[in-house]
């Protein structure tokens, strides 16, 4: 297990650290400011902060040494004529997902924003540029749209570490889409999705991902928790499979955690409906599947079972060896050493929880 | 020469803003002027197409300026340009 866990919550970057007596708080950064999304890179052990000022726009900051000095750096920005749609010009609106760009690429950085574009750095993020092939993809202006938040968005980036120019994202809405050539040329990647939201769920563009992630040890599976439940695909995405519960829990959500070490043991934290957006019936549970989805375990112990909100967004769910840790939208951060046979409780009192990351 | 003035938010970030009184002829090159001043503060009013933040008003001599997307109102030679946060968010 990591010893670290980073958050990004609405109030700010707040590090966790395991030592002799437990968990306890290591660093808080950015007091007040709302941190999208917070982010380690393993190769450096710089952190990332996307922020998500109100009223001064989105703001990108590193640290080098774990929270006690920031550095403010420019943050991605489309060029000048970029449009959303026709006449709607385009800035960025919030960021939304990073990743780093493996070994063999030690300066690449990529960051995923709404409103729709990927961006790519090759100086370790000293500077960011609009991946042009993707914002010119011919399904973008017609076929992508809000979902999550008003306007199309990147959250999901998944570099395979066997080759790192071949990557999955996932945009809400718009669905999978795949480079194998370090982003010149993209595919859609959305055969067996259902869109229940649209005239034709079985749409070529235009799904909702709530978040996708690749297993470490098998990067050909991939698993996402999706608007309209849980798929999984076993060959890169070349086709999905849905293997939601469909009387149980184990279908409606937005977060969702692989094994390290087995493609087959993922974790979801379900929510009631979409129309809802609670704990189902007050009680907030995680599920575990050991056989790749076809069945799943209602795991409890520790957590609260009346009168709970909670629900965990897409980022909030994170797995190190047997460790598990969730925060929630009502700020409880939840921590399990059991792949979530117990759990305990690590803080009720934080602000809402964007992000949760393991690091060293 | 007219005078720029900032709310006090941004000191968090630009920790020696202050007054500043500016030369250029339109609001547009005066923001510009004082990115040159504050390295960065231009991201914070402006975002990357030129357009004024949703949640950051300008005033000039106490009046809410128009055009938020060309920057084109007048002001005078003596004028005072208020900087401003929007109150909005929880």
């Amino acid at each position: 297990m990591k010893n670290t866990i980073l958050l990004g919550t609405r109030k700010g970057l707040i590090a966790y650290r395991n030592g002799r007596a437990g968990w306890a708080v290591e660093n808080l950064s950015f007091e007040g400011q709302p941190v999208s999304i917070a982010y380690a890179d393993p190769r450096t052990a710089t952190w990332w902060a996307g922020l998500d000022h109100g009223h001064w726009g989105v703001k990108l900051h590193r640290s080098a040494d774990r929270g006690k000095n920031w550095e403010e750096v420019p943050a991605p920005a489309y060029p000048e004529g970029a449009e959303i749609t026709d006449g709607q010009p385009a800035a960025t609106r919030y960021i939304w997902s990073m990743a780093h760009g493996g070994h063999d690429h030690h300066s690449r950085f990529w960051i995923g924003t709404d409103p729709g574009g990927l961006f790519s750095s090759h100086d370790g993020g000293a500077s960011f540029q609009l991946v042009e092939s993707l914002w010119n993809h011919p399904t973008r202006k017609k076929g992508w749209f809000g979902g999550g938040r008003d306007q199309p968005g990147i959250h999901s980036i998944v570099v395979d570490p066997r080759n790192e120019d071949h990557l999955h994202i996932g945009i809400s809405c718009a669905g999978i889409f795949e480079t194998n050539d370090g982003g010149k040329n993209w595919e859609v990647r959305n055969q067996g999705l259902r869109a229940e939201f649209l005239p034709d769920p079985e749409t070529g563009v235009g799904h909702d991902p709530h978040i996708l992630i690749a297993a470490p040890t098998d990067p050909d599976v991939l698993w996402q928790q999706n608007h309209c439940g849980i798929f999984r695909s076993v060959d890169g995405a070349g086709n999905w499979q849905e293997v939601s519960e469909p009387e149980g829990p184990a279908r409606f959500g937005f977060a969702i955690a692989v094994a390290d070490d087995d493609p087959e043991q993922a974790w979801v934290a379900p929510a009631h409906s979409d129309g809802n957006r609670t704990a189902i019936q007050g009680a907030l549970c995680i599920c575990r599947t050991d056989d790749g989805g076809k069945t799943w375990k209602e795991l409890r112990q520790g957590l609260p079972q009346q009168h709970c909100f909670d629900i965990v967004y897409r980022h909030a769910l994170a797995s190190s060896g047997d460790a598990l840790v969730f925060g929630t939208t009502t700020g409880n951060l939840f921590f399990s050493g059991d792949r979530g046979e117990n759990w305990e409780t690590l803080n009720n009192y934080l602000p809402m929880v964007y992000s949760v990351q393991f690091t060293d | 020469m007219p005078t720029v003035r900032f709310t006090y938010a941004l000191k968090r970030f630009f920790p020696g803003i202050k007054d500043t009184p500016a030369s250029g002829r339109t609001l547009a090159e005066i923001l510009h002027e004082m990115e040159t001043c504050y390295p960065g503060v231009r991201s914070y009013i402006l975002d990357e197409q030129g357009n004024l933040r949703k949640h950051v008003n300008i005033f000039i001599d106490g009046e809410m300026i128009a055009d938020r997307l060309r920057l084109s109102d007048p002001f005078r030679e003596n004028s005072e340009i208020y900087i401003m946060q929007a109150l909005s968010g929880g």
